[in-house]
């Protein structure tokens, strides 16, 4: 399994059947493959519906919000831009699942711009994690370069401040709990002392610290 | 009612130099593109725009960027057209980043004649800078202000000729918010029927804010 395959797959196990979901581009898009079963849950695309589905014909009318051709299930509801941001700053996601450059100790997040070299631009993420009632951060643990991407400050600019609630990594789920960071999970085959490496922020570790759940099929599958 | 329907050699005459003009469209999605290639021909030039994002090079509101049209970009996106950030480098274009929720409802602020708005998106980022912080019930908020343009471009898939518009599927977006929020409106559509075609309770934008139409690509 693959960092990113193992950080989507964790990810799914996250949410509950009957959330209203909001799924970022690249890592975070690849939690839908993954969904326990019996975990029916409606996807939000903030360029303004509820119901992202496999694409079936190619519609110009029909994008995600990455600009991709996209489809919709059966029962999808289609409105304008500022009710689709009402529906995200009101509360009513239940969920987002988004990539990140930088997680700090105090749940703070900055994955929008790396100035002087990637200022595309914060698009709804900003809204998204303010709004949403669980903000998931999947990223790989450390940059290429090496260095931890969890850190006890930010240096990059920020999406928002205390917004995160759960972080899944490939080594490990950290979750946000009343201002402290808290290791909750460690990956198959990560031990603490590598964890504690490899993340710059100061954590705690939760007193029932337990290794990352995946069932036997899921994992068959995932060889294959 | 009033028939709005006109040739697209009759809609050069509402651009000028320096205008603000928004647009509808999500990467280009929902765009319309008749409209912006007149708005293009029309050689209109120091533009502030207003809409999502520029799209990419050469779709959406793209082009107008790409070839020197605009002055200022106000848009939550500019990653997949390379030209507004090269331009923005070199100091060309001005672009000013609003979180999207942000933008939308600053625009909907000036359609529906409100001062502004509180939200709490962008508290303790850079989109605070310059910004008042009110606090309501222990939370912090921004004041953001209205905003509002001469011309909005809008993309419908119908229209009755009085100007009912109806939209399609993701290509709503910002169109129905921009119909209220400028001076004057035109709209495209893809197809034009009589008025009375489009039952009342389908009409998305009300004719009445619509002052020009044009039939574009189906």
């Amino acid at each position: 399994m693959s960092p990113k395959e193992l950080i989507a797959r964790r990810v799914a196990r996250l949410l509950n059947d009957g959330d209203v979901v909001n799924l970022g581009i690249g890592l975070p898009t690849m939690v839908a493959n993954f969904l326990p079963e019996g975990v029916d849950i409606t996807l939000q695309s903030e360029n303004g519906f509820l119901g992202i589905g496999p694409i079936t014909e190619q519609d110009v009318d029909l994008v995600n919000a990455g600009g991709q051709p996209c489809g919709v299930v059966t029962g999808a509801a289609m409105f304008d831009s500022a009710f689709s941001f009402a529906l995200i700053r009101g509360g009513h996601v239940d969920a987002c699942v988004l990539g990140g450059l930088q997680v700090c100790q105090n749940g703070n997040l900055a994955n929008w711009m790396v100035p002087g070299k990637m200022v595309p631009g914060m698009g709804g993420a900003m809204d998204l994690v303010v709004g949403s009632k669980k903000v998931v951060v999947a990223m790989e643990h450390c940059a290429k370069d090496g260095s931890s991407k969890v850190l006890k400050e930010c240096t990059l600019p920020l999406t928002a401040v205390n917004c995160v609630s759960v972080l899944v990594t490939e080594l490990a789920l950290f979750e946000f709990v009343n201002g402290a960071m808290v290791l909750k999970e460690l990956a198959p085959g990560v031990d603490l002392a590598t964890v504690q490496e490899r993340t710059e922020a100061d954590f705690q570790v939760a007193f029932d610290l337990k290794t990352m759940e995946f069932d036997s099929a899921e994992l068959k599958e995932a060889a294959q | 009612m009033k028939n709005k329907l006109m040739e697209v050699s009759d809609v050069g005459r509402f651009f000028r130099d320096g205008m603000t003009i928004m647009f509808g469209g999500f990467m280009g999605t929902g765009t319309p593109p008749t409209l912006v290639k007149a708005l293009e021909e029309s050689g209109a030039k120091d533009l502030t725009i207003i809409g999502n994002d520029t799209a990419f090079a050469d779709t959406g509101i793209g082009p107008l960027v790409t070839n020197g049209q605009v002055k200022k970009v106000i848009a939550s996106h500019i990653g997949t057209n390379r030209s507004t950030g090269q331009r923005m480098i070199e100091g060309l274009t001005e672009v000013e980043l609003v979180p999207q929720g942000t933008l939308v409802e600053r625009i909907r602020c000036g359609g529906a004649g409100l001062g502004g708005f509180l939200t709490p998106t962008g508290v303790g980022t850079v989109v605070a800078e310059g910004k008042q912080v009110i606090e309501i019930d222990g939370r912090e908020y921004l004041l953001e202000l209205p905003l509002r343009a001469d011309v909005a471009l809008v993309n419908a898939a119908v229209a009755d000729t009085a100007g009912n518009l109806r939209y399609r599927l993701s290509s709503r977006n910002f169109n129905p918010i921009i119909a209220l929020a400028a001076d004057i409106v035109l709209a495209e559509a893809g197809e034009i029927v009589e008025v009375g075609a489009l039952a009342p309770d389908d009409v998305m934008t009300p004719a009445a804010l619509v002052d020009g139409l044009i039939k574009g690509a189906a």
